[in-house]
């Protein structure tokens, strides 16, 4: 329906908006599942505040997918009606919680690729992702900060905090190629300059991480086991459980406002 | 200007933030245009401060209220994006009501980023320090002065 500037097929454009869309909402879930649980009272705050940006991030970008796809889906229908095989998020924002550095080094790492693809995208040809960046960004870089401290915090703490991160790296780590795969609408974009190509924030991405663990006394694990699929629908088990807890209530009253 | 224009813009500016009552949408720099149609119909349009404010959807029905009860016959809210909200939108009035209801204000724009120590705004004392990097809503966080043990709320820069 709406064709984006520079030749961006709609269809394309509903693509890019819904992967990044869907990480948005993935993590922002995941996030949400601490309230209640964290470990001390300003944390509980803070991961709440931080799935609420992603949150409203999401809103946007599903509403854009929407728009663009010209079916007449909005943000909540894309949201819950939706089974996992139609999710286009990183498998990365998909991972269980776990324990307290699981899900911090989740946001170093998702909070520091955001920050650079917001940043480059707010500054591309396609006016409405531009627009949605531009405003993420500064969140972004407010949750990459965010990260940043506890990770030196843990990873210089105790030896018990310096294990579990070493832990939590060995984990995370195989799911961090994918966030430089490109899809074939990505690639698309990345021509007509409505997205940075993906090769060029994996140098920019690396030397941030590869920084902030020097500091935090830990290291990129060496080899990882790569894991992908996420972007083009093939995720981990984990998904499908996050989903039915996300999606049961709309789909058991559909409509219902409270 | 279309008749009415200048009413609903004066009307729309001062709806109070639902989470900060004592701040206008105007003191906030949320409020971006207000357009009167041939009928009557006025369109406003806000930008959100975070993207997920939750207090958006609030702030939307306070305007069409504020201005069908002024008689407007049908009122449409919008929100836009770009140019994208920062704290630099606050202006002078917005940051001395927030010094008067003892949240610190925003440092002032730096052209290199510096981290400056914030004021307490009970006793002015330089000591201070931060609790948690979120507070109550999505724009504070939450710091406390070293000197006369006092927390306070502080309307976090986003830039």
């Amino acid at each position: 329906m709406t064709a984006g500037v520079a030749g961006l097929s709609a269809l394309d454009l509903h693509e890019v908006a819904l992967a990044l869309g869907d990480d948005c909402l993935v993590l922002s879930h995941r996030l949400a599942e601490w309230t209640t649980h964290a470990p001390e009272l300003e944390e509980e705050v803070a991961l709440a505040n931080l799935a609420l940006d992603l949150l409203g991030q999401a809103r946007s970008l599903l509403s854009l997918a929407g728009e663009a796809e010209g079916r007449g889906r909005d943000e909540d229908q894309l949201a819950y009606w939706r089974d996992d095989r139609d999710f286009r998020n990183l498998l990365l924002v998909e991972q269980p919680n776990g324990d307290f550095a699981v899900t911090m080094t989740r946001q170093l790492l998702f909070s520091a690729y955001q920050e650079l693809l917001y940043d480059r995208i707010s500054s591309g040809t396609e006016p409405r992702l531009a627009a949605i960046a531009a405003k993420g960004v500064m969140e972004a870089r407010y949750h990459l900060e965010h990260a940043r401290l506890w990770v030196q915090r843990l990873g210089g703490g105790t030896e018990e905090s310096h294990s579990r991160m070493r832990r939590a790296l060995d984990l995370l780590w195989p799911y961090t190629k994918e966030l430089f795969e490109p899809t074939e609408a990505w690639g698309r974009a990345a021509d007509l300059g409505a997205l940075p190509p993906l090769a060029s924030i994996e140098g920019p991405w690396r030397k941030t991480i590869q920084s902030q663990l020097e500091s935090s006394h830990l290291e990129i694990p060496e080899f990882s086991a790569w894991q992908s699929g996420g972007r083009r629908g093939s995720h981990s088990e984990h998904l499908g459980h996050l989903l039915a807890e996300m999606q049961h209530l709309h789909r058991s009253h559909p409509n219902a406002t409270w | 200007m279309p008749p009415g224009e200048e009413l609903a813009r004066r009307l729309a500016a001062e709806v109070p933030d639902p989470e900060l009552p004592f701040l206008t949408l105007e003191d906030l720099g949320i409020l971006r245009r207000v357009e009167v149609g041939p009928e009557g119909t006025v369109r406003v349009v806000l930008t959100p401060t975070y993207s997920g404010c939750p207090a958006v959807g609030q702030m939307a029905e306070d305007v069409r209220r504020t201005l069908m009860d002024a008689g407007f016959p049908a009122v449409q809210v919008d929100t836009e994006l770009a140019p994208a909200w920062s704290t630099d939108r606050l202006g002078p009035r917005a940051r001395a009501k927030l010094e008067a209801m003892d949240i610190a204000p925003p440092p002032p724009a730096a052209p290199a980023p510096i981290t400056l120590t914030l004021k307490c705004p009970h006793c002015g004392s330089l000591r201070t320090r931060q609790l948690s990097r979120f507070g109550s809503t999505a724009c504070k966080s939450l710091w406390r002065c070293q000197d006369c043990s006092e927390p306070f709320e502080h309307f976090k820069a986003l830039r």
